[in-house]
């Protein structure tokens, strides 16, 4: 059967599954555009920003765990998705793009809206194309999907020139052996690993697990569940490690890093083996390098060969698929209680209970924090959350326990502001019965304000909650603690939010005080048809405790002031 | 500090140099320098690297060039067990006078004379970096003109055979497998 380059792109990706675009048409990609009217199994969703689209697909990824797909023309359409890719990139999101380029006779030529997408993305994509032939566009379309949700997942980019949409050839999608020879991602722990990582257990006194995004990507979710009750071993979490475990979990100490409990940051520089699991030691969860759990010996399960001995040298690193490994370990490990240990970090949980901010009535002022924590209450701590970044990120993290993998979305190795509606609205469309909320700052909001037109439009169901203190909070954060209070272009004058969403169609309710969180949340919830927004402005001053300052010692933490004094 | 060489085979596909040269400036390796050309297999293209830095700087080079698609397989050389050669082509001022002293110096290293015109000769020559740094120290005095090299070219000795075996469907654990005990 011959069929046109565009039609191939449908019928490939109907091929792998996908049922779900996030695009947004241009002149480069109008053959596919055109094209996609005779695929009606295909919903297309049109994004108000290309780089809303690259959130919404990563969004989409993190949700469910398949691949996210997105589609922009060339030139702007193609450069505006480079945010949304390296976000991908950096939390290991698998989305393929597919981005139009102008025809071949024209490349190079600085043709209208012609950039070089492949060059541009090179070092932020897991791989990328640019297809010179419509005969190799099936292969490389199942190519792309294969290295995306493969190893460790992560970005891939199509290029595909306008006439190459045009072209036909005779499709048939291949169905032999993906032959990629310098691709072989290594899946299992050797014999000799196995058992050097076991005696290494049973040999611990003190031993803590570290997992983070590898164990939900993995699917180890059960696997380090019976891992860690079968060796009574604690478990810290990364940002994206929550929901690796549930945070009720009598092992689960929560998080760690430079927003993690105390009680964390301190039995990992106090213990004597760290396991850590699908994890990358960014310098967030590390504090200093020099000086980062000194009095351990550590094992790393890792996926990726590169992330071994890159940030922490490592006595035993095992490249592999977390699920599998833990299957492995599972039958063999071993090692003797030790009550001590576990006493000593619930002693170290206890300042952190006594400190907490949640212990504040609070009365006078609405905190993010009760905000946060309220939020879990009348959400029967169920719902996906999703996060912008800055501060109420970390207040998600801290006051937010996740029970279920999948159900924190947030970028964390990238950063990216305006990650979270755009995020949020991929995730409630890969999981329409989950019950999903965007939490967001003021600052964050108002990047990829636009979308909401997308949400109304698709009548996602998603519910924002914008936690609104009139600063961009982390950085004003940073200013107060290191840079003397100067507070250099972080004040917001903001739009009335309520007034926003009006425009919008969206239903919004403002909140002040905190005896009308309830009723908001419980109003939100049950609006159908669409979105809803809650404007929750709050304290403006507030800061996020505990923090370990940049380049500081694990557990050299500036601790909330009206605490009782320091402890190591 | 040392130098490190490493030798590659990838994929003969566009973009492929770009995307090595790329890794180099993106986790800040000390590239020293880089050469790549065919192989008997029409399909595979060979790269020889040659870097500045630590051991634990070469080791993360290599799973870096890994990490790459269409990077097949790494190896990273070490002086002993392999050769390495460097070519250069060396255009020095050479009036009748000075002649005879180019050539007693090209004798004494085994070097080509391969152009000659009125005012000048090209030299060409082949053989490890450092005893083409001396050759044209002494060349020096006498005057260089022009002067291009190719960068190091490296295999390794005997049995150390960098090679590509034929496809195998299953996953072949060897390659990406670095020992990290």
């Amino acid at each position: 059967m011959k069929l046109s380059g565009a039609e191939i792109i449908w019928e490939s990706l109907i091929r792998e599954g996908c049922a779900l675009v996030f695009g947004y048409p241009g002149g480069a990609i109008l053959p596919t555009y055109d094209a996609l009217t005779k695929y009606p199994q295909i919903h297309h969703v049109l994004s108000r920003h290309e780089q809303g689209a690259t959130h919404m697909a990563d969004g989409f990824a993190r949700a469910s765990g398949q691949v996210g797909v997105v589609i922009a023309t060339s030139g702007p359409g193609a450069t505006n998705l480079v945010t949304g890719i390296a976000t991908a990139m950096m939390d290991s999101s698998p989305i393929v793009c597919l981005t139009g380029q102008v025809a071949r006779s024209a490349i190079g030529t600085d043709a209208f809206q012609e950039t070089d997408v492949t060059g541009i993305t090179l070092p932020i994509t897991k791989h990328n194309y640019l297809v010179g032939d419509v005969r190799e566009l099936a292969a490389t379309i199942r190519e792309a999907f294969h290295i995306a949700r493969t190893g460790r997942p992560g970005p891939v980019l199509i290029d595909i020139p306008k006439d190459v949409q045009i072209e036909e050839t005779e499709f048939e999608y291949p169905t032999d052996e993906i032959r990629l020879p310098g691709y072989r991602p290594v899946l299992a722990a050797s014999d000799d690993e196995v058992q050097k990582a076991v005696e290494m257990i049973g040999e611990s006194k003190k031993p803590l697990i570290l997992a983070g995004h590898g164990v939900l990507m993995s699917g180890a979710v059960s696997e380090l569940k019976a891992f860690a009750e079968a060796a009574q071993i604690p478990v810290a979490l990364t940002l994206l490690g929550k929901g690796a475990i549930s945070e009720h979990h009598p092992l689960c100490l929560g998080m760690m890093g430079m927003h993690g409990e105390a009680c964390v940051n301190n039995a990992i520089q106090e213990a004597d083996l760290l396991l850590a699991f699908g994890m990358r030691f960014d310098d967030r969860v590390t504090g200093a390098l020099e000086t980062y759990a000194p009095k351990s010996r550590k094992i790393h399960v890792e996926i990726d060969p590169s992330e071994i001995n890159k940030n922490v040298e490592v006595d035993l690193g095992i490249v592999g698929d977390l699920k599998g490994v833990l299957g492995q370990l599972l039958p063999l490990v071993h090692r003797p209680s030790n009550p001590e240990w576990m006493e000593e970090i619930h002693r170290w949980k206890q300042d952190t209970f006594e400190r907490d901010v949640i212990n504040e009535d609070g009365k006078d002022k609405l905190l993010a924090a009760h905000v946060i924590s309220d939020l879990w209450k009348y959400t029967g701590g169920n719902a996906t959350t999703v996060t912008d970044v800055g501060q109420h990120q970390m207040w998600e993290a801290q006051y937010y326990p996740h029970d279920r993998p999948r159900t924190l979305i947030t970028s964390g190795g990238l950063g990216t502001m305006g990650f979270g509606l755009p995020a949020a609205i991929g995730a409630k469309m890969a999981s329409p019965e989950e019950e999903v909320w965007a939490i967001v700052g003021d600052g964050g909001f108002q990047m990829p304000m636009c979308e909401l037109a997308t949400a109304v439009q698709e009548r996602v169901e998603v519910k924002i909650a914008i936690v609104n203190n009139g600063y961009l909070g982390m950085v004003r954060q940073w200013q107060e603690f290191f840079y003397e209070e100067r507070y250099s272009a972080t004040p917001l004058i903001s739009p009335d939010f309520c007034k926003l969403a009006e425009a919008f169609g969206i239903p919004s309710i403002r909140v002040t005080q905190r005896d009308q969180v309830e009723s908001a949340v419980a109003e939100a919830r049950a609006h159908k048809g669409g979105p809803m927004l809650i404007d929750f402005v709050v304290e403006k001053h507030d800061v996020v405790y505990p923090m370990v300052p940049a380049g500081a010692t694990l557990n050299e933490m500036i601790r909330r002031p009206t605490a009782t004094p320091e402890m190591v | 500090m040392a130098r490190h060489t490493l030798a590659a085979l990838v994929e003969n596909r566009p973009g492929v140099l770009s995307r090595v040269a790329n890794l180099f400036r993106r986790r800040s390796f000390n590239l020293d320098s880089l050469t790549v050309g065919r192989t008997h297999d029409d399909e595979i293209s060979r790269m020889t690297m040659v870097v500045d830095g630590s051991r634990q700087e070469a080791e993360r080079l290599e799973k870096n060039l890994y990490k790459l698609i269409n990077v097949i397989e790494v190896a990273h050389l070490d002086e002993k067990g392999s050769l390495m050669r460097d070519l250069a082509l060396i255009k020095v001022s050479a009036d009748i006078e000075k002649r005879r002293e180019v050539i007693q110096l090209c004798d004494i290293f085994r070097a080509r004379i391969i152009d000659v015109s009125q005012e000048s000769m090209i030299i060409e020559m082949t053989g490890e970096e450092t005893k083409i740094e001396s050759f044209t120290e002494l060349l020096q005095p006498i005057g260089i003109i022009e002067m291009v090299r190719t960068g190091v070219v490296a295999m390794g000795r005997g049995e150390h055979t960098l090679k590509h075996d034929a496809y195998t469907p299953q996953p072949a654990l060897a390659g990406a497998r670095k020992s990290v005990l």
